[in-house]
């Protein structure tokens, strides 16, 4: 197949709401290879969780309207299949962990995912361990999810998709509720899924992290695509993210500022030590 | 000065036998903004529920405005202390913007023409006059939370309570909030944040409360806590990406904790003015 050298690929995508004027998303173009993060940014309203969610089926299937265009991921293209079935290949887990948490006991949060896939008994127990042990959540088997801190609820639902095996996981807006330990405790796990050779893409506003964690990054404004490129390459775009109402890392602000205010052009990092050496370099010489 | 909110020895515990905070001494005097910290279950909003009665204190003593909250009606105390709800939706229930804003003062049996004057102020506050008529629902969630807020600036409570009022927020709703919390300070208000938004505090630099394992483990200015590698780990916190940086730049002043691109800007500006000789680490 021609399709499935890349993870995901998305071509022509367009997607208009019954009732709705206007398209929600216009013309979308990106592809994501496996192993790769992506980082899906753009301000309140700008179609980010609606691009999310064509990714696994979910518009049109079940959020329905009026799409144009192709979605392929791992080579079939999603909008012949049904949400059932990507649901072995893309997970999905929302901003609020409680609205996706619904059993007495751990284990069986994740174990309900599996027997909806249909998995045999015999194989539960060895995936919800693997999963478990994936986030960190091993040995909590037979708590209560209503037990856990929001980051371990946040675990605790990227473990139930986990279990499934997918080789895609979405997250959208997965960190908004956590304090900074379980912010870092999520993205923590998504790098480590990364380095299973899964394909992620978050939804975040917080672009500190964006940039650390994602090798690309999709920028989206009222429906319409503005940038897709690597991270570092999309946030020295500073003046693009700034008609947007958006902003880069507080780093890469910093270094911007430097520039204008003394007419320098020094890079637009958006890694801490490389502003520091960039900073100390160019200070020093002026 | 009298603090507005005495908050003395004050432990609560809840009915399952869980103690939310425990021994918590705090005072919060007229016209500060003060921000509460901590990781997710570390007592911060149990705390906050004290200053306008919803959570009555197990052990110690609260007064708030001189009233002993053991003893007041929360009509009486929400009055005084406004809470604008983390999830607008969850404080939002009426047809359109203008019964939005109105009905707290309904509530609070003001005259007809203060409501109307009270909630005009706060039309023209947070420039609402485009939506009165909207479903607050039928609005983005950035202008339904200032719905939110601007239904309690009407009551003019003396202390205005934000649950984390950034979260979930993109960059222009961050610098509107930061804003607001501006304006309730200048209108005279006492602000008390409930947040995990280093950004927030950082740009404010206000006075800054870390709650860890339901006690108070630090109270001070945000630059000062943030300095404090100690009690940052204990609580997991970190602070803004900017400070972070300043730290490793040894061209700044090492003793000063820098919390926004501004003062690390200003203080490199003010060495080249002064001709300081800059020395490279090796």
């Amino acid at each position: 197949m021609l399709k499935n050298q890349r993870a995901i690929e998305v071509s022509g995508l367009s997607f208009l709401f019954p009732d709705a004027e206007v398209k929600a998303l216009r013309n979308i173009n990106f592809s994501v290879d496996y192993g790769e993060i992506l980082g899906i940014i753009g301000p309140t309203g700008a179609g980010k969780s609606t691009l999310a969610m064509c990714i696994n089926g979910l518009v049109p299937q079940v959020i329905q309207g009026e799409l144009e265009g192709k979605v392929y991921v791992k080579g079939l293209d999603v909008h012949k299949g049904n949400v059932a079935k990507m649901s072995e290949h893309v997970g999905f887990v929302f901003q609020e962990p409680e609205n996706q948490l619904s059993q007495m006991t751990i284990e069986e949060e994740v174990a309900f995912g599996l027997g909806n896939l249909g998995v045999p008994r015999e194989q539960m127990e060895g995936r919800i361990k693997e999963a478990l042990q994936q986030v960190g959540l091993l040995g909590f088997e037979k708590r209560s999810p209503l037990a856990l801190s929001g980051g371990q609820q946040q675990r605790l639902a990227i473990a139930s998709v986990l279990a499934m095996k997918p080789t895609i996981m979405i997250m959208d807006e997965p960190t908004s509720m956590l304090d900074p330990k379980g912010k870092n405790e999520v993205y923590d796990v998504l790098r480590s899924l990364k380095e299973h050779g899964m394909t992620g893409i978050i939804i975040d506003h917080e672009v500190e992290r964006i940039a650390e964690y994602c090798d690309k990054v999709l920028v989206l404004n009222e429906g319409e695509e503005q940038m897709f490129g690597p991270s570092a390459e999309v946030f020295a775009q500073i003046d693009t993210l700034h008609q947007l109402t958006m902003h880069a890392p507080q780093v890469t602000e910093l270094l911007h500022q430097y520039n204008q205010k003394n007419k320098q052009d020094v890079k637009l990092s958006t890694s801490i030590e490389e502003a520091a050496a960039i900073l100390e370099n160019a200070y020093i010489k002026s | 000065m009298e603090p507005y909110i005495s908050v003395r020895d004050v432990t609560h515990v809840y009915s399952n036998g869980v103690t939310a905070i425990k021994d918590i001494d705090l005072d919060i005097y007229d016209n500060e903004a003060v921000a509460i910290l901590g990781s997710n279950g570390s007592g911060k909003t149990t705390l906050v529920k004290h200053f306008n009665g919803l959570l009555k204190p197990t052990k110690g003593k609260i007064t708030v405005g001189g009233l002993n909250t053991r003893k007041e009606r929360i009509s009486k105390l929400s009055s005084l202390v406004g809470y604008v709800f983390q999830n607008p939706n969850h404080q939002t229930f009426l047809p359109n913007v203008i019964q939005e804003l109105e009905y707290g003062c309904k509530n609070l049996r003001m005259s007809e023409e203060e409501i109307e004057e009270r909630v005009n102020k706060a039309v023209e506050l947070f420039e609402l006059e485009n939506y009165l008529n909207e479903n607050p629902f039928d609005l983005n969630s950035s202008q339904r939370k200032e719905v939110a807020m601007a239904s309690i600036m009407a009551i003019s409570p003396r202390v205005i309570v934000l649950d984390e009022p950034t979260t979930g927020q993109d960059h222009k709703g961050c610098q509107r909030i930061l804003h607001l919390v501006r304006m309730f300070q200048k209108h005279g208000h006492i602000v008390v944040l409930i947040t995990h938004d280093m950004h927030l505090i950082g740009e404010l630099n206000c006075r800054t409360v870390v709650m860890h394992q339901s006690e108070k483990v630090a109270d001070g200015h945000a630059e000062d806590v943030f300095a404090d590698k100690r009690i940052m780990d204990l609580a997991g916190l970190q602070p803004p990406q900017i400070t972070s940086l300043a730290h490793s730049l040894p061209f700044l002043n090492s003793n000063k904790t820098y919390l926004t691109i501004d003062s690390v800007l200003q203080s490199m500006k003010v060495n080249t003015e002064e001709g300081v000789k800059i020395v490279t680490r090796t």
